[in-house]
């Protein structure tokens, strides 16, 4: 094809910039003509604003859905699963299944969560089932760790709600101050009797059909400081939050590794302390959580064809190894904290942008989403709704079994032929 | 020269000596005494089949099997009746007086340092502070103001260099003989048998290419119908069940699958998790949280300098402390001096210098941790998720293998002989690679000996070290290591034969962590024409 690629991005990081350089792409001013604009979420909202908006021509991409907050802001995330859930239950298909403490055999993977204020009361009667249980409160539209602390008394509660609403009282009549608290999981899988969670990164190119990409090198991220469920440390962020932009404060960052474990490492550990079988479960799992998520979210996604996004995945583990569904992030840090972090961040870079644009050649709205095989560079293919389908309608012929949502196309169910997870 | 026969009943009698101080031993004659009831035993038609059930029961015989293959392995062959003990832990003279002189400078060194602090090798904590440690037993890595090393680094860490190698002689070998011959290039000048490269193939012929190997050949079919990997599964599997020791260690030459691998080094090593070893280990705690002792500072360096910083290893921070601070109160490891070229450490009760009374084996097990010790006991981290279990199977690690590889010795696994084979090795394999790193100012022994030292830990990726691990296990052997350190040069040798300095060399060589361990070595051993 003709002519090169014109970039524009607003988030000044070496990773994008040399990634674009490296496709001899030319960079251009964003009021001038371009083809692939990297943006901040808040200049994607100005993009597809009412007012302000412009269309997008069939040679022009943007890295955000329009309405990606429907996944990546904490309360929406939450509603959209509640409300998918209830849809599968009406269906009364074998996915939304109960056991007998009324709980979801398969589409449990998200803490007990509220949105405050609105809530209030239902939060209310559930703390009072379990008043020893500890819960996380977390600013809706803030990310990085901020605002974000733990509470184990109704009191506290009351104490945070009198304080916002005199000081913030505006931003809270508006929604901005709006908080989610979830239950928090005080039973962490610790590895050296410390806390992490796992940063994992999915690319989506299109939610009807949905087709989502996994990328193999995520990371684990622990936190500095012994993990004690004591409540006497409920303020000592440290201990609890495993952001890097939290524990880079620290006295005990260390800026060689800076507290990340590759996801490789994870699970040569996990398979040996704790056998092959668990360990391919747990996988099995997280892919599992990953795409329930985001069919939760499909149907109400604004499914522009100019549009992919590489999301940030926070899942954490607990002890008795089941994946929990923390946050999903619409712009992951692409900060390099280390140098294999570089390195591990320019490659995400460099896979997505081989998918999304083939051949670094301009794009092409109407492409057809379907790379081939070698060009997937680290990521694999986690759910493919089109191959699923036909898939399906195969299998449906001949047995009538229920459990055959899943990652289909991926890798780790071509090798296991009965789904370990959902069965 | 002593007959066969008498050899082998001098080496039954000393495995039957070793067995009665076990526990084993004290295990069996309990189980005997259940069985047997004194008033019964004393009539002989009775008790007799009764004791053959005790030692036919699959169990016991396991055990004592067991116990008897760990003996053969850890002993050395037994010497002539009439030699010294000095013979039994290094045959050599020369050998002798330069571990003795190199031991000698690092207790120089530590005795200094000791000065230098105004503290003592050792003293008693006092209570509060033992209070304080035991609560922060689990997290030492944090907060540690008190240590000493923060104190202006003033602790340096004992460095096990290659120049004591280099400047090893033998007195009565004449050089002169050797004119011309390719030996000169290398550094190790000492005139060790070690194996050449028909002789490696034939010890290491399970590494064969025809044979499966778990590193390259996971997903390849064997005629069982199955891949590769899901075949040794269940053959280590079964080797479990039946708690075979010899038969684990014959496996784990193909490689142990990952999610097997805890256990069967456990029984290769026949390293036990019994209440006894957790007592054990409680008792060695309880040893670290009264006693502060000046080598802890060290352990406390090497940790902070190597582990903390790795990307592998970090995680394990807290474990690597709990391990090697009880290692180094455990006077268990003393033993290993029977055969160990090393003799541990004495020094004087304070105050009572010079008065033989009141010699002291210093640290307790006679071991000064060197920069790159906790290095050993990383790796065992991803496998073992217990201090105890963890315990155990490091200590046995080292009493077999590790410590050769920070003696002066002539074992085929120590690290005289690896680095005299890594230089054979590569000087064969490829003479213009050697010749011109030799050129250049790089002897390869200057870059090797790093890898060797650690045998290779904090240098290749995790899952590849413990596929390495697993050969030195399943060959009883450490010369895989030095196969390996010649093998990375052959792979690297096209960039290496580019580079016109030791610090350009040790440029191409610095990142060992994408390499493939098991095609590197069956490579190099078998399908390069030499």
């Amino acid at each position: 094809m003709a002519g090169k690629v014109k970039w524009v991005t607003d988030i000044e990081k070496s990773v994008l910039i040399n990634n674009f350089e490296k496709r001899g792409w030319i960079q251009v001013a964003e009021k001038e003509d371009w083809n692939f604009y990297w943006m901040s979420i808040q200049t994607i909202r100005n993009v597809f604003s009412v007012d302000t908006g412009y269309r997008l021509s069939d040679d022009q991409m943007v890295n955000h859905f329009p309405n990606h907050y429907e996944l990546t802001r904490k309360d929406l995330m939450i509603k959209n699963i509640k409300r998918y859930r209830k849809e599968l239950e009406k269906e009364g298909g074998p996915l939304a299944e109960k056991d007998e403490n009324g709980k979801y055999l398969y589409l449990d993977f998200v803490p007990v969560t509220f949105m405050l204020p609105a809530d209030y009361n239902l939060f209310v009667e559930e703390f009072r089932k379990s008043p020893s249980s500890t819960w996380i409160m977390k600013p809706c539209g803030k990310a990085q760790g901020k605002g974000i602390f733990l509470i184990n008394k109704l009191s506290q509660i009351k104490k945070w709600s009198r304080e916002s609403r005199t000081s913030t009282f505006l931003t809270a009549a508006s929604g901005k101050e709006a908080y989610v608290i979830s239950l928090y999981i005080d039973n962490p899988l610790l590895i050296g009797g410390k806390k992490f969670d796992l940063r994992l990164y999915v690319l989506v190119t299109t939610y009807r059909p949905l087709k989502c990409y996994l990328y193999k090198l995520g990371f684990c991220r622990f936190c500095t400081v012994k993990y004690t469920p004591s409540t006497s440390e409920l303020n000592n962020m440290f201990v609890h939050l495993t952001n890097v932009a939290i524990q880079k404060h620290g006295d005990d960052y260390n800026h060689v590794h800076g507290g990340k474990w590759t996801v490789s490492n994870l699970r040569l550990y996990l398979e040996s302390t704790r056998g092959k079988e668990v360990t391919s479960r747990l996988f099995d799992q997280i892919h599992w959580i990953m795409v329930q998520s985001l069919k939760a979210v499909a149907p109400v996604m604004n499914n522009d064809k100019h549009c992919f996004e590489c999301y940030g995945y926070d899942i954490i583990i607990d002890d008795k190894l089941k994946p929990w569904l923390i946050e999903v992030n619409a712009s992951p840090s692409l900060t390099s904290s280390t140098a294999n972090d570089r390195i591990l961040k320019y490659n995400l870079i460099n896979d997505t942008l081989n998918i999304v644009t083939p051949n670094a050649e301009i794009p092409d709205s109407r492409w057809n989403r379907s790379p081939p095989k070698e060009a997937l560079g680290n990521y694999v293919v986690l759910y493919d709704e089109e191959q699923a389908v036909s898939e399906n309608a195969e299998r449906d012929l001949r047995s009538r079994s229920g459990h055959s949502l899943g990652s289909k196309g991926s890798r780790s169910s071509s090798v296991r032929p009965t789904p370990a997870t959902w069965k | 020269v002593m007959d066969e026969g008498a050899g082998l009943s001098l080496a039954i009698a000393q495995v039957v000596r070793r067995l009665k101080a076990t526990r084993l031993h004290s295990q069996l004659e309990r189980e005997a005494k259940v069985s047997v009831p004194p008033r019964r035993a004393a009539a002989p038609h009775r008790a007799a089949p009764r004791r053959s059930s005790l030692t036919r029961s699959p169990c016991w015989e396991r055990k004592l099997q067991n116990a008897v293959y760990r003996e053969l392995h850890v002993l050395p062959p037994p010497g002539h009746p009439a030699a010294s003990p000095e013979h039994a832990k290094e045959p050599l003279a020369y050998m002798r007086e330069a571990q003795a002189g190199w031991e000698r400078r690092i207790l120089k060194s530590l005795n200094s340092m000791s000065t230098e602090l105004g503290v003592p090798l050792a003293r008693k904590r006092p209570a509060p502070e033992q209070k304080e440690l035991s609560n922060k037993w689990n997290e030492m890595g944090t907060d540690e103001p008190g240590h000493l090393y923060l104190q202006g680094g003033r602790v340096h860490p004992v460095l096990c260099s290659s120049q004591v190698l280099i400047s090893l002689r033998n007195p009565n070998h004449d050089r002169s003989e050797e004119v011309g011959a390719q030996s000169q290039w290398g550094l190790i000048q000492v005139p060790l048998n070690v194996q050449d490269v028909a002789q490696m193939r034939e010890a290491f012929a399970d590494l064969a290419l025809n044979i499966g190997q778990l590193g390259i050949d996971d997903h390849t079919h064997v005629p069982a119908g199955m891949e590769l990997s899901d075949f040794l599964f269940h053959q280590h599997f079964y080797t479990l069940t039946t708690q075979d020791s010899a038969a684990a260690q014959q496996y784990s030459r193909q490689g142990c699958p990952t999610g097997l691998r805890a256990e069967l080094w456990a029984l290769i090593l026949n390293s036990t998790n019994e209440p006894e070893d957790i007592l054990n280990y409680d008792q060695l705690k309880a040893g670290v949280i009264q006693y502060d002792l000046l080598v802890d500072n060290l352990i406390y360096k090497d940790v902070k300098l190597t582990a903390s910083n790795d990307d592998y290893y970090f995680v394990f921070e807290d474990f690597l402390y709990q391990v090697l601070l009880c290692f180094s109160r455990d006077t268990t490891v003393l033993e290993h001096f029977s055969y160990n070229s090393a003799t541990p450490p004495k020094s004087y009760i304070q105050g009572k210098a010079g008065e033989e009374d009141y010699v002291v084996v210093y640290p307790p097990n006679g071991v000064i941790p060197f920069h790159g010790f906790s290095m050993y006991v990383a790796p065992l981290c991803f496998l073992y998720n217990e201090p105890c279990k963890l315990y155990s199977v490091f200590k046995e690690m080292y009493i077999r293998y590790f410590f050769r590889l920070h003696s002066i010795s002539s074992s085929p696994s120590g690290i005289v002989s690896l680095c005299l084979q890594f230089e054979r090795l590569l000087q064969t394999h490829l003479p213009q690679l050697f010749y011109h790193l030799r050129e250049i100012g790089a002897q390869p022994l200057r870059i090797a000996f790093k890898w060797m030292v650690r045998a290779f830990s904090g240098y290749l990726s995790t899952d590849q070290l413990l596929l390495l691990w697993d050969r030195i296990l399943g060959y009883d052997s450490l010369e895989i290591v030095a196969v390996l350190a010649a093998a990375v040069f052959a792979f690297r040798a096209e960039n290496l034969m580019e580079v016109t300095s030791l610090s350009s060399a040790e440029a191409v060589l610095a990142d060992l962590s994408t390499l493939k361990v098991m095609p590197l070595l069956q490579i190099f051993l078998f399908a390069t024409v030499i």
